[in-house]
């Protein structure tokens, strides 16, 4: 039997998570509460109204794999493919895994966009699978990160460190957060942390945007980011040459 | 930019439109000598051309590098009294109409009252036209079924290809003389005139070239400057020269070209206006030629280019009025550069001269000519990324088009492979094979008022008048079968209407209104001994120009799913709510916007229903003969027509408000599209592109969407997959709803915005407020963050 999964939404002709145009596909559901997050609507892991409004919808695997395929042509053209990510895509591993399956099959790249707070059972699952991680790393600080996320990173860091050494192909992903994540101690920690690994993985800086905002009040959910700064542009490109000074990858963007 | 072409441009983009009688004046001189009865038609409209070109005004600009204006001063526009004629009225609304005037002074006017319109009135070819056509082909006409195109302008519509460039007037002479003596040994009496009639016509414009030395050696005697007498000298002897021989120089082929240009737009006013075609394969050699002589540099090529684009962005579209005016609502008359696609030989056609003319579109930023891109597999992605760097600053220009899928077009009507390989798209979007093809464009055809016919059994609900066909009451349908065949029923009679009426046409132009000039530069007239418009071109295709594509798409999902599959009403309820303009059915007008199938989201269920109609309207028109020896032909595009298509076409079933406009060309209804750019894609991608000479697809996207690289790239990897499904073109609007409000707030202070309209870019406050709406309306493609 196939199974069946909750996702709240379907995004075609991205191009800012992961190679090409690619088909993202929002699961429901995730661990983390970031007080900086911008899809607030798919946190819980069941189907729920909001303000009047449904949130997901459950779907099975030979429908969202119909839904992929369509732009098949595009991700061809592009050397682009499908990615994964919510709301934390490995809350559901049974039907992360087939999917991933499903689209091995017809050729399609494969990519995750996780947020590492999941079991090493189900990392290892999907492993042979997946194409490319798109792997979130917030905060070094295990006390701030779980402040301002609502868990601790020790897992996180531990399952980055193990897709690293299984040699998977990772990209790791810094939400840019002013006065948060973006602060010369937090990137430091970073930049120490990566270097170790050979090879380097590379950085994307995601800058944050005010857009998330308007959810939260449509959504009735409490707001805790008290600053709503936007990073500077040159702030971002200084660091990146910084992340470059010592080895590391990186970019701006996804 | 240097200074005096700024200066150029700045004439050209700052002086508003005017009417001249001069040409109306010299018309009516030669048509009221009573030699002119004594000859045939082809010579009388070749010594008409001959009297004009003599007797006008030479007009030479300061500063500009290439020389002939139609009228007598840029932006002054003559009249086609023989054609079409004004009357004191129209002249009153030309000038004081708020979008698209044409001032006219006192004494144009009184010139029109005294002399043109007492000797044209009723003997114009438009009333000729509106004597001959049936009271159906009126009836459907005036209830917005279908347009006319040659009810104010000639067929024209035809670019020429390379032979300029190899011969001179005076080699097109001595093919006319060979042929007419073969004619003549034959008794073909009607060939040997037509042939005359080039011939006087060819004389005529080696003569207006001689006119404009002369006016330059005069210019250069009074001439201060030193460089600037040169440069007149010079100029001087290329007009001694071309067009009589062939040009030898870059100058000397952009000249020569440019008085063609004149000749063709003054001999009438055709649709739409000429154009040199693949200019960038025309110009290479010469250019190649000028560096490796040391006599050009890229520099100075750039200059000579700049002044010719000034001279097409002079000529405004001639006046329009009426339905015509509705139809095609602009200065611009659609000369379409086109750049790069594939060579004769099939191979990479983008050099030098390609990335040398997207500079001077780049930096000219007017709206004359209009250019495009042809891409081609076998093109490289750093031309794309090259014209999208113009594209992404929000011009609308150029339009993108696919070669590979403009040859299988070409090759599936029968054309030659070389014949396909060296032509394009002109006009907005229509396929043609360059220098060789009249390829006309007839009209445009409502196809969802025929759906509101059928609606209606056969009743135009608008004016309570019967123009349909009697197919039966919809409320008995039982099935959505039921309803399709009865508007295929209707579609074929309308068609069928619009075909008979189109074939009365072209007889009346090609009895009354040849086109000898025309004739002599286009394939394969001469050796024929046939004018333009009398079928002696190669190739003779008609086009009728299907719109509302996602409307009625739409149209028929909604009735389909509601009524046959859901249920959720009656016929009855929904013929009820649409005759209310759905005031008291608001729940199911959600439903209708929210909750039916919509083309453009790549959804089988509605773009099923767009193959069906695509179905339907080939196999009315496609291989229907014409009266000239030629054949019709579809193709999909809207210049603005789908506005006036709208304000004559009620509620639909779509959710579609009365009155308001269709979807344009075969993009989606304006916001029904919900899945992003790819969706769309694919959605366009299921008509079959490769039967219709040209479809016209819009896209919208925010400028945030195409600032870096990555968005570059994305949009580069849509056009080629859009491609690789054979689309045959994709135009982009890379601008934000919120600046399109804001300049109708302050239009003043947007005087300059430029957007893409269907075929062809305009500035936003020259729009119709309709119009201005309809783009606003257009859904925004974005990506996540955007």
């Amino acid at each position: 039997m196939q199974s069946k999964g909750n996702i709240f939404n379907i995004q075609h002709f991205s191009v800012h998570d992961g190679p090409g145009i690619r088909t993202t596909v929002f699961f429901k559901g995730c661990p983390l509460a970031c007080w900086w997050c911008h899809n607030p609507e798919g946190r819980g892991s069941e189907i729920e109204v909001m303000n009047g409004k449904t949130i997901g919808r459950t779907v099975d695997a030979d429908e969202l794999l119909e839904e992929i395929l369509k732009d098949r042509i595009f991700y061809d053209e592009s050397g682009g493919g499908v990615t994964f990510s919510g709301g934390e895509p490995l809350a559901q591993p049974a039907f992360l895994k087939e999917m991933l399956v499903r689209c091995r099959k017809h050729g399609i790249h494969t990519a995750i966009d996780t947020s590492g707070y999941v079991s090493k059972a189900s990392l290892r699952q999907v492993l042979p699978f997946t194409d490319l991680f798109l792997f979130d790393l917030k905060i070094m600080d295990p006390v701030k990160h779980l402040r301002y996320t609502d868990v601790s990173n020790v897992e996180i860091i531990d399952n980055l460190q193990y897709l690293l050494s299984k040699k998977a192909r990772v990209i790791v992903r810094v939400p840019v957060i002013p006065e948060i994540t973006f602060t010369a101690e937090n990137l430091n920690q970073i930049a120490t942390y990566l270097k170790q690994f050979d090879p380097v993985p590379e950085v994307n800086l995601l800058p944050f945007h005010r857009i998330g905002e308007g959810k939260y009040n449509r959504y009735n959910i409490r707001y805790k980011l008290n600053h709503k700064k936007e990073p500077k542009q040159e702030d971002l490109v200084l660091q990146i040459s910084a992340f470059e000074k010592a080895g590391i990858p990186a970019k701006i963007g996804g | 930019m240097l200074t005096r072409v700024a200066k150029l441009r700045q004439q050209s983009t700052e002086k508003k439109p005017t009417i001249s009688a001069e040409r109306a004046l010299l018309v009516t001189e030669i048509y009221s000598d009573p030699a002119m009865q004594k000859v045939s038609i082809p010579v009388k409209r070749a010594m008409t051309f001959r009297h004009i070109l003599a007797h006008k005004n030479i007009c030479i600009n300061p500063g500009e590098l290439i020389v002939g204006e139609r009228g007598p001063e840029p932006q002054a526009c003559p009249t086609y009294p023989e054609i079409c004629l004004h009357s004191l009225q129209d002249l009153e609304i030309l000038k004081n109409r708020e979008k698209i005037p044409f001032d006219s002074d006192e004494e144009t006017q009184s010139i029109y009252a005294e002399k043109i319109i007492p000797f044209w009135e009723g003997k114009s070819v438009r009333d000729e036209m509106f004597r001959q056509l049936p009271q159906e082909w009126k009836d459907a006409y005036e209830a917005g079924v279908f347009t006319e195109f040659m009810e104010q302008r000639p067929p024209g519509h035809t670019v020429l290809d390379d032979k300029i460039y190899h011969k001179g007037m005076l080699d097109f002479i001595r093919e006319i003389e060979t042929a007419m003596k073969s004619f003549e040994q034959s008794g073909a009496t009607a060939k040997v005139e037509e042939l005359k009639g080039m011939k006087i016509a060819a004389e005529a414009i080696i003569n207006y070239a001689t006119h404009h030395a002369e006016k330059l050696e005069t210019l250069a005697n009074f001439e201060k400057d030193v460089a600037r007498k040169m440069e007149l000298e010079k100029m001087a002897r290329i007009c001694r020269k071309v067009p009589a021989h062939k040009p030898d120089t870059f100058w000397e082929a952009l000249q020569y070209y440019w008085f063609v240009h004149v000749g063709v737009i003054t001999e009438v006013n055709p649709w739409d206006s000429f154009n040199p075609g693949r200019l960038d394969q025309h110009l290479m050699p010469f250019y190649e030629k000028g560096l490796a002589e040391g006599t050009l540099t890229r520099e100075r090529a750039k200059e000579i280019l700049q002044s010719f684009w000034i001279k097409f962005n002079n000529h405004p579209a001639p006046p329009k009025i009426g339905v015509t005016a509705k139809e095609s609502n602009t200065y611009t008359d659609f000369a379409l550069i086109n750049l790069g696609g594939v060579r004769s030989d099939g191979s990479d056609a983008v050099n030098e001269m390609t990335y040398l003319l997207l500079d001077v579109i780049e930096e000219m930023r007017l709206l004359q000519p209009s250019s495009m891109v042809q891409v081609s597999k076998k093109n490289p992605d750093q031309y794309i990324r090259r014209f999208l760097e113009i594209t992404k600053t929000g011009y609308g220009q150029p339009s993108v088009f696919n070669t590979d899928a403009i040859i299988q077009e070409m090759l599936r009507v029968g054309k030659s492979l070389a014949d396909a390989r060296d032509g394009g798209a002109s006009g907005c979007v229509e396929t043609g094979a360059f220098g060789k093809e009249a390829y006309i464009l007839t009209g445009y055809f409502n196809i969802p008022k025929v759906l509101e016919i059928t609606l209606n059994n056969g009743i135009d609900p608008k004016t309570g008048k019967e123009i349909g066909l009697r197919t039966g009451d919809p409320v008995h349908y039982k099935h959505f079968n039921e309803l399709m065949q009865a508007f295929e029923k209707q579609m074929n009679h309308f068609i069928d209407i619009k075909i008979n009426g189109n074939n009365i046409i072209d007889c009346i132009y090609a009895r009354m209104m040849p086109v000898p000039f025309l004739s002599v530069l286009i394939s394969d007239c001469i050796q024929n001994g046939k004018d333009y418009h009398d079928g002696g071109a190669r190739y003779n295709t008609s086009y009728i120009q299907g719109v509302g594509m996602g409307s009625i798409s739409d149209e028929l999902a909604a009735l389909k799913y509601h009524i046959f599959d859901k249920k959720t009403i009656s016929m009855e309820g929904l013929l009820h709510a649409l005759q209310n303009d759905f005031k008291d059915f608001e729940e199911f007008h959600k439903i209708l916007i929210n909750d039916t199938p919509k083309y453009g989201n790549d959804n089988d269920y509605a773009d099923d229903l767009t193959r069906a109609v695509f179905e339907i309207y080939f196999r009315a028109i496609d291989g229907k003969p014409t009266a000239r020896g030629g054949v019709h032909r579809v193709n999909l595009l809207p210049t603005t027509c789908h506005v006036y298509f709208g304000s004559v076409t009620g509620a639909m079933p779509d959710g579609r408000k009365a009155w308001t406009p269709l979807s344009e060309g075969i993009s989606p209804v304006q916001g029904a599209d919900r899945k992003g750019p790819t969706a769309v894609i694919k959605s366009a991608a299921k008509i079959d592109h490769i039967r219709t000479g040209g479809t016209l697809l819009n896209q919208k996207f925010t400028p945030s969407f195409m600032q870096d690289e990555k968005g570059i790239t994305a949009v580069l990897h849509l056009i080629r997959s859009y491609f690789r499904l054979d689309g045959h073109h994709i135009q982009f609007n890379v601008v934000k709803a919120d600046t399109l409000r804001k300049a109708q707030q302050e239009p003043e202070k947007y005087r300059d915005l430029i957007v893409r309209v269907a075929g062809y870019s305009d500035y936003f406050v020259d729009l119709t407020d309709a119009l201005q709406e309809e783009i606003i309306l257009r859904t925004e493609q974005m990506n996540g963050i955007d």
